[in-house]
């Protein structure tokens, strides 16, 4: 239970139907003046509180649980790690697989718990993980990291709700945090400055950016500030010839080199993705499916074909801004057939 | 039905506490106002004051009423610190045991980043027991104050409180007896302690409210500044109700003590006994002997103390971890650690206090629940 609206309904919706439930809040911080203070995201002091009255009014037991150091190792520290090899990792799809449906379950289920229940939506039945009702609130792309065992141990029972309904059933049941506003940004981000925490951790460490030709356009502080597809503070003070905007390309943290490129050279038909995880029967041949490229992203037509350890998703039509590090998940309609990370996208040529 | 073994934490009031409290609630009156109803309240105020000065060996005018143990601590701590460095500016140095409650360590160290205060901790050995010999060799013109507690919130180690008086060479000794007062023979006048803290709730009365004794001579700088009721050391309106309550609970508790403490002592042994004969490799923490008779403290290896205490509330039995912070998440005890456990051990431990309403039946309901939980928390181990 982290505080929200979400947590809360889900954990009244699985007492009411007769399971016995626990409320667990994770603390995820040893450093309140670092994650805490003034957080925007979801690890506050008066979240704790929040979602310890939440339990008390749905009349259900409550407790901290102390993942910090697990948070830290396998969440804070492999954001930053990803950052400096240059790709954009997704914490939120991290935690989901390291820390609450990991850490947190295989406590839960040490201790004589049966499953955890979460306030995220998505529906889950029989094993089939299927997209929200609610469009605009679905994450199943973020859930589709989890293995066939997590999933097995894992209830959602939001799935079939839209955040309005949810909304108004926690004003209805009497609880505070109805109106509470979401969360935005990474939670373990007090201040939503990506940058600033990246250059406290990894320095600066100047480099070229480079154009498509390797003719040298400017000087970055740290090749760790841009994500693929950025456009804005690339602080490049000569206009490209052709006077058009100019998008980071490629991020190369071995020779600390940025590249940028006009936006059509951003357009990618070919993706490879690694550690595929398959919640549907892997296929033994090319497979005709969807696939989502990142957080509430737009969803290609493509062919997926094993290779090996890896995944081939040719795209049927070109993706922009395809950035290393995030989970390309593959759907059938409304059903996740499986997600494998990018390790890298071949871009169409220009 | 509830197996109530967290008394430390708070004990249930009693009956003729809440009865005499209830009565007073329904009566007028602001002690401090010079009418009839006013002196009505007064006059229950000072009976009420003598009877706690009776209890614990003070005289009724050594006692301060304050809104509870913490006040107490912290009007002790910073008010003597404060009169002690303003008669000689060389005098910044406190000296305090390294088992304190966080009311006296936590004001302790605001004193040293507020104030410029010097803090130095007073050891312990290995069963908790504060060091007579360690102070004497602490102690000098430079010291301002001494706090050391006459039992130990976690581990029910009862410390040798005249010996560090004495050791104190006339240095201020404060001595936090929150625990102790409810369950031994306090005496104030014999310990030589200058100032001790009280609170109502840890000994059947009412929370909200508790007591500094404080000797003779001894002037606090006010925490609190205001209308100077309380000897111009405290100010705020007496909470009469509280008050009566709490006296009448000392009161009792002062005439039951030593069959009390026996009746405990034998509940609290055969608890220890239970837990080492179901969980062979429990660690006793603490002195095995010289001990609060309601306390018992165990170190469980493998396990997170967490885990033993939400599987144990699963089971309708309610013990704690030791100290909980602000967000829930306990952190190793500076007590345990003081004592040289290893964080581990700190983590894995559970306080189990008895009070006025153990009975056997809380031992029974223990022992039966203690080994399958042990056994399940150690299967989810230490994260």
């Amino acid at each position: 239970m982290s505080g929200g609206v979400d947590s809360a309904v889900a954990a009244a919706r699985a007492a009411e139907a007769g399971h016995d439930v626990t409320g667990v809040h994770l603390a995820l911080s040893r450093n309140p003046q670092s994650y805490r203070t003034g957080a925007r995201g979801c690890c506050t002091l008066e979240d704790s509180r929040d979602a310890r009255r939440a339990a008390d009014v749905i009349g259900i037991p409550f407790y901290v649980w102390d993942l910090a150091e697990r948070f830290d190792r396998d969440v804070v520290q492999d954001f930053v790690a990803e950052y400096a090899a240059g790709r954009t990792p997704n914490p939120c799809l991290r935690c989901n697989e390291k820390i609450k449906f990991s850490a947190l379950l295989d406590r839960a289920r040490a201790l004589g718990f049966d499953a955890v229940c979460t306030g995220h939506y998505a529906r889950l039945s029989d094993g089939v993980l299927r997209r929200s009702v609610d469009p605009d609130k679905d994450q199943s792309y973020v859930l589709a990291v989890c293995t066939p065992e997590q999933l097995a141990h894992a209830m959602f029972p939001l799935g079939d709700s839209t955040k309005a309904a949810v909304r108004a059933e926690a004003a209805r049941r009497g609880l505070q945090v109805a109106d509470k506003p979401d969360s935005h940004d990474v939670c373990f981000i007090a201040d939503g400055d990506t940058q600033a925490f990246l250059a406290e951790r990894l320095g600066s460490a100047p480099g070229p950016i480079v154009d498509t030709d390797g003719q040298v356009v400017g000087e970055h502080q740290g090749a760790h500030g841009y994500t693929v597809g950025q456009r804005k503070g690339l602080r490049i003070g000569r206009p490209a010839p052709d006077g058009r905007p100019r998008y980071v390309l490629d991020i190369s943290p071995v020779t600390n080199t940025v590249t940028v490129g006009p936006r059509e050279a951003l357009d990618v038909r070919e993706i490879v993705g690694e550690r595929p995880v398959w919640l549907a029967p892997p296929p033994d041949g090319p497979l005709e499916c969807r696939v989502q490229l990142r957080a509430h992203g737009e969803v290609y037509d493509c062919t997926a074909v094993l290779d090996g350890a890896v995944l081939r998703i040719d795209l049927h039509a070109a993706a922009r801004g395809v950035a290393p590090g995030q989970a390309a998940v593959l759907y059938a309609g409304e059903r996740v057939l499986g997600s494998v990370t990018i390790a890298a996208a071949e871009r169409a040529a220009v | 039905m509830v197996t109530y073994l967290d008394h430390a934490a708070t004990t249930p009031m009693l009956p003729e506490a809440i009865e005499a409290m209830t009565a007073e609630l329904g009566k007028l009156g602001n002690p401090s106002s010079l009418h009839a109803p006013g002196r009505r309240a007064r006059r229950a105020v000072e009976e009420s004051r003598e009877i706690i000065a009776a209890a614990f060996n003070a005289r009724p005018s050594e006692v301060i009423f304050t809104a509870g143990g913490t006040e107490a601590d912290n009007l002790a701590v910073k008010g003597i610190y404060w009169t002690r460095r303003a008669a000689d500016p060389r005098r910044d140095r406190v000296l305090v045991s390294a088992i304190e409650h966080h009311a006296v360590l936590d004001a302790v160290h605001w004193l040293a980043d507020h104030e410029g205060a010097r803090v130095d901790l007073i050891p312990v050995d290995e069963r908790g027991l504060i060091d007579p010999a360690a102070l004497g060799e602490m102690i000098g013109p430079d010291v301002a104050l001494v706090t050391a507690m006459w039992a130990n919130n976690e581990v029910g180690t009862v410390q040798p409180v005249a010996a560090l008086a004495a050791a104190a060479e006339g240095v201020p000794l404060h001595t936090d007896a929150v625990q102790a007062a409810g369950q031994l023979d306090v005496d104030f006048a014999a310990s030589g302690a200058v100032a001790l803290s009280l609170s109502g709730h840890k000994l059947g009365g009412p929370p909200g409210v508790g007591a500094l004794l404080l000797a003779k001579g001894v002037d606090p700088v006010p925490v609190l500044h205001g209308g100077g009721q309380e000897r111009d050391v405290r100010s705020g309106t007496l909470a009469t109700a509280a008050i009566v309550g709490f006296a009448t609970a000392v009161q009792i508790m002062a005439e039951r003590r030593a069959a009390e403490s026996a009746r405990l002592a034998g509940l609290r042994d055969a608890l220890i006994a239970a837990i080492r004969r179901e969980v062979p490799d429990a660690i006793l923490n603490g002195d095995p002997a010289d001990r609060l008779p309601g306390n018992v403290h165990f170190s469980f290896p493998g396990c997170e103390g967490d885990s033993l205490l939400m599987l144990l509330d699963a089971r309708g039995i309610a013990c704690s971890t030791g100290s909980a912070c602000s967000a829930g998440v306990s952190q190793p005890s500076h007590v345990l650690l003081a004592m040289g456990a290893d964080g581990d051990r700190a983590r894995g431990s559970l306080r189990f206090s008895l009070g006025h309403t153990s009975t056997e039946a809380d031992v029974t309901a223990l022992a039966q629940a203690i080994g399958p939980v042990v056994e399940r928390a150690r299967r989810a181990g230490l994260s």
